[in-house]
Order: structure tokens, then sequence, then C-alpha cells
């Protein structure tokens, strides 16, 4: 039974489909669940007791901070999986969760600054978890770069899911290291979280979109996975019926 | 290149033929694994082999005998006074303390080859062995080879003209791109 | 048998760096020209040189770091050894670890038994001295470690040194904050024992999980 679903894994029409008719069900479902997220949160939920309005933009950068650092690895994931495997699709995957991971980390930093403004005055503050993610960013980025940079893409894979594994390691220490850092310094107290209790009036919403950016960062891997299955099969007879219909 | 199928026993003495760009090279690091991801197929080789490729290895801050002494990858450990007799075959005894970059592109050749003499590798793959090397180097690796493959040894060069060894040579033919190799 | 190979690595890449001196001072030679442009750009007062001498110190040993790793392949994927060194099948685990170990001999180890010059020059209280050298001849282990990783994936490549830096950088975060911070306490007069225990506890992981990947890379990079 296992052995079924490791040989479809290595047909590429297969995936292509399934994953369509997956994307189906998932990709409204999650553009539903955002929306109805954004606007509970950052309409209806009530204001906070010492920050009153602006701290609403933590319904979207909690979440996306959250999935972003879940998307490294699922990008080291894939990579391994790869590596062990040899498996193409997993090999793509890991190719398209690291631009998307990199946009959201970067989304996280832009409505982290977005926060600061209104709340302390500055667009950019030092505090651990901004931090972490700048190094996360750049963790990305690396990946990214190093992909582009070898032109034989089957080896480019195969540095990047090395790459990503060392990151893999990294990163339990780096959040680790740059929190006692962070203590180190401790400027006035300055925290991203409120309070250490969170009403569930605010929790609800929050949790509510960390589910459906998960959800759409799915979607997204998808549809770049079926995208790039086009692109690097774009001379067999499936990709071009997909493309063109049926002929 | 497109599909090959090729088979190489025991004591044969393979050329491998083609023009620049067909393929030798590649081919014999896919043999000897270098080429991993590049390849699709079933590869096996049942023997320890010798390697010799296209660069030498020869490190030009180290003496004779000390590159063969810190060559990479020779699995042997060697006392001083076989790298020595190493040397003597190749010419470059009396060199054996100079350092490299005292010496002529030949004469670092000719280090490289020492290891064929250190070897006790019954498979040998060298790919362009006649590079660079001078008039006597030329004989010298001629006997080095028919030598092995006397002793049951087998190798396989590449190469553009064949070399003058007195032994039956079969060639695989290289062809270059989407055409099938050939033997003979 | 397999203990030759680490051996072997190690003295030869001792041997070269004996012939050609150059590798082993011009990092030394680049960390005295950036401590010396430190009171130019900060002013000379020492109560600020002083101030920031341990994070000056730890970055410029990473810069160092980041310069000196860049070489350390490369002459032998250039010459054809690294290639001899994957055929043979000796254990590229060893090997790699020979040339991580080799390449913190040559680098790390100089520059934090040298660091104490560093160290007066930027008005570092004398208390920070042992903490500054401790804190190097452990962090420049993991910093070679990390650095032979990365040239590792980046020889084949044309101009991959600005990569380098992009993929050493981050991971090597954690080295910096605990390096700087193990000094700075020991100048606040607070104990560091916990620290540098941690410090040596990421240094035995780093040279021995990196032989790992740093295998696996030069192979990858061979192919290329």
């Amino acid at each position: 039974m296992a052995w079924a679903w490791f040989h479809r894994l290595g047909s590429s029409p297969w995936i292509y489909r399934f994953s369509g008719s997956l994307l189906g069900y998932l990709l409204p479902l999650a553009m539903t669940l955002v929306v109805v997220g954004s606007i509970w949160g950052l309409a209806f939920s009530p204001p906070d007791f010492r920050q009153g309005n602006s701290y609403r933009i933590i319904y979207i950068h909690v979440p996306v901070s959250v999935v972003s650092l879940a998307g490294y690895y699922v990008m080291a994931i894939a990579g391994a999986v790869s590596l062990i495997w040899r498996l193409k699709v997993a090999d793509m995957m890991m190719r398209v969760a690291a631009p998307i991971g990199a946009a959201l980390t970067f989304l996280a930093l832009l409505t982290g600054a977005v926060w600061g403004k209104p709340t302390w005055g500055t667009y950019w503050v030092w505090d651990a978890r901004i931090t972490s993610m700048v190094v996360l960013l750049f963790l990305y980025l690396g990946v990214y770069a190093l992909y582009e940079a070898y032109d034989n893409k089957a080896l480019a894979s195969k540095a990047c899911a090395i790459l990503s594994l060392v990151g893999t390691v990294n990163i339990p220490i780096i959040y680790k290291s740059v929190d006692w850092w962070y203590s180190l310094h401790q400027p006035a107290s300055i925290k991203f979280t409120g309070g250490s209790t969170i009403d569930p009036s605010m929790l609800y919403p929050l949790l509510l979109m960390i589910f459906s950016v998960y959800l759409l960062y799915a979607c997204l891997l998808l549809m770049g996975l079926r995208l790039t299955l086009l692109e690097t099969e774009a001379k067999t007879a499936w990709a071009r019926k997909e493309v063109m219909g049926a002929q | 290149m497109s599909e090959l199928h090729w088979q190489v026993g025991r004591g044969e003495l393979w050329q491998i033929k083609g023009d620049n760009g067909a393929g030798k090279t590649s081919l014999l690091r896919a043999i000897v694994g270098l080429a991993g991801q590049s390849i699709e197929g079933h590869l096996s080789v049942i023997s320890e082999f010798l390697f010799l490729g296209h660069k030498t290895g020869v490190k030009s801050d180290f003496t004779a005998l000390e590159n063969l002494r810190f060559q990479l990858g020779s699995t042997n450990d060697h006392d001083p006074s076989s790298l020595l007799d190493a040397l003597g075959q190749v010419g470059l005894a009396d060199y054996s303390d100079e350092f490299a970059y005292q010496m002529s592109a030949g004469q670092q050749r000719r280090i490289a080859l020492a290891r064929l003499f250190l070897s006790e590798q019954p498979l040998w793959l060298l790919d362009e062995p006649l590079t660079a090397i001078d008039v006597d180097g030329v004989g010298l690796i001629e006997s080095l080879i028919a030598q092995q493959v006397r002793r049951g040894g087998t190798v396989i060069y590449t190469s553009h003209q064949p070399l003058k060894v007195e032994l039956s040579t079969r060639t695989l033919h290289l062809r270059g791109r989407g055409l099938s190799p050939y033997v003979s | 048998m397999s203990h030759s190979v680490l051996g072997k690595v190690v003295m030869r890449q001792l041997l070269l760096a004996y012939r050609r001196p150059a590798a082993v001072l011009n990092p030394l030679f680049f960390y005295g020209v950036v401590v010396l442009l430190m009171p130019l750009g900060l002013g000379p007062k020492q109560a600020v040189l002083s101030e920031f001498a341990p994070g000056l110190l730890w970055i410029t040993a990473l810069l160092a770091a980041l310069l000196s790793a860049e070489i350390v392949f490369r002459s032998d994927y250039d010459d054809g050894g690294l290639e001899q060194l994957v055929v043979s099948g000796d254990s590229m685990y060893l090997a790699s670890l020979g040339y991580v170990i080799a390449h913190w001999c040559l680098t790390g180890l100089p520059l934090a038994l040298v660091s104490p010059v560093f160290a007066q020059l930027l008005s570092l209280p004398a208390q920070g001295l042992p903490a500054l050298v401790i804190s190097l001849t452990l962090g420049t282990l993991i910093l070679s470690a990390f650095g032979c990783l990365g040239t590792s994936l980046t020889v084949a490549l044309r101009r991959g040194g600005m990569l380098l830096s992009l993929l050493l950088l981050p991971l090597e975060v954690p080295v910096l904050i605990l390096g700087s911070g193990i000094v700075t306490r020991a100048v606040n007069g607070m104990p560091i024992e916990a620290l540098i225990s941690i410090l040596a506890g990421l240094a035995l992981l780093a040279i021995a999980l990196t032989p790992l990947a740093i295998g696996a890379s030069i192979k990858i990079s061979l192919e290329v």
C-alpha cells in the first residue's frame, strides 16, 4: 500500500492532477478563512488595554512569523527527503518553499515595522524575535542564492538540501542565543507580546489566522509545485496537454 | 551521450576515443564516481582502482618526494624507500628533494605517474595520460601499461591517438551528443 | 589505517602553510588593519573603545575567518587533489575533519594567542583578556568548521566569495553572541564558566557534525 503511494509520487502527471484537485478544495477554504480571520481580528476584536488599536497588526504579523519559521523546516525536510530517497517532487517542494518562506519572513518584518511605529515611535526595534527573524530571512536568502549560483540544477538542489539541513540544526541555537543576547542588553522593557495571558476574544481570531495562513502557505506551495512541474517537464506530452487543453 | 552498454573484463586494455567534447573525460569521471548526479542508470565497478585524472594533483610547494608522501587519496602508507624507488622509475631519482615549482610541466606529470609504481590496484583509469609528457615519458607510460596488463590488470585510458602498446587494444568510440557509442 | 587520513591531511595542510606562510599571516594582518580602523572610526576615547572592545574584537574575528575560509579547498580543487581524495575511497569524514582542524590551527588558534595585543589597542580591561583568549580559541574552531562547510559548497562556483559571506554569517550569529557576551561579562566581573562550557559544547558539536556535510558538499562541487 505504501509502495503504491511511493510510486505515484514519482509520477509527475499524477502529482499535477492530485495537487490540482487538492487545491480545488484547499484554496477557496484558505482564502475564505484568511479573509474571515483578518476581518475578525482587524475590525471586530476588542482594542488592547495598553496599545489601543494599533496592536491589530499582530493578527497578520504573528501568523506570518510562525509560518515563516515552520516553512524553513518544510524546506529542510523536503531537502532531506530529496537527498535520501531521490524524489524529484521533494526536490521541487524545497525549491518552491525557499522564496515563499523568504517572502513570508519579509512580510513578518514589514508588519513588525508597521506595528512598531505607532506603538513605540520607531519603525525598527532590535528585540529578540525580530532579530531572530532577520537571521531567518538571511538563512532563506542564502539557500535561494546558492540555488541560483549553480548552473546544474540537480546539483543545486543537493547543495541547498545540505545547507537547509545545516540551517535547521542551527535555528534553535540561533533563536536561543538571540534570546540570551537580548536579555544581556535589555533596554527598558519593550516586549512584542502583550501581557502573559491573552483574552479569548483576542486569542480565537489569532488562532484562526495562524491556521488559515498555514493553509494558504500549503496552497502556495502546491501552486508553485504545479508550476515547477510544468516548467521542468515542458516538453512532455502530458504537460503540453495540461497547458493547451486536450487536442 | 545517449545510451551506453559497456562491459570490461579483467585483463583487458581499452582505449576510449572521441573528439573533444565527446565525453571521454566525463565517462571516466562517471566510472570513478565523480558524476553521481548527472548519470542515470546502472554502473558497477567490481574492483579497486587507480585514477589518474587530467589534472596532476601535484603541489608546487612540495618536493617531489613530499608530493608522493602527502598525495591525497593514496590509501597505503609507503615507506620512504619505496617512494624513492617510484621516483627512480620515472626518472626523477635525482629530483626527489627539488620543489615541484622548479620542475618542468613534464617532470611534474612524471611525479603523478610515479603513483602507478606505488599502486597495487588491478584497475587503472587514465585520463589523457600523454598530456604534457615529453618523448621519453611516452615510452615509459606505454611500457607501464603493457606491464600492468601482462600482470593480469586492466587498463582503460582516454586519448586522441592510440598508444603504441603491443597488446590487443579494444576501442570504445564516443561520437558525441545524441549518437550512441560503438566498440571495435 | 583510517587514523592516517586525518593525520595525513592535517600534516599536509600544516606543511603547505609552512612553505607559504602568507596563508597564516594575511588574516592576522587583516585583523590588525581592521583594529586600526576602529579608533579612526569611533574616536580615540578610551572609555568608548573599551566599552565596544569585546564586540569589535569578535566581529573582526568573524570577518577574518570569512576571508581565510575562502581559500581552504581552492588549490586542492584547482589542481585535482580533491578529486583524488574522493575517488580513493578514503573516509571523507576524517579528511574533512582534518581540513577543519588544520584550518583552525593555522588561523583561529594564532589569532586567539595574539589577541591580547589587539585587545590592548582597543583598551579592553585586563579582566577580559583570559576570557577573550579562551572564547576565541573555542569560537574560532566553530568558525573554521562552518568556514570549511561554506567554502566546500562554493569552491566550484564563479564569484563564490560574496555568496560565502551570505551563507556563513547567519550561521555564525550564535558564536558572535556567545563570544562577545563572554568577554563582556568577564569585564564586568560576572562568572563565565557556564557560558564557556556552552561554547565548548557547541564547538564539539560543530566539529562532530560539519565534516558530514563538508564531505557531501565536496562531492557536489567536484561534479560541477
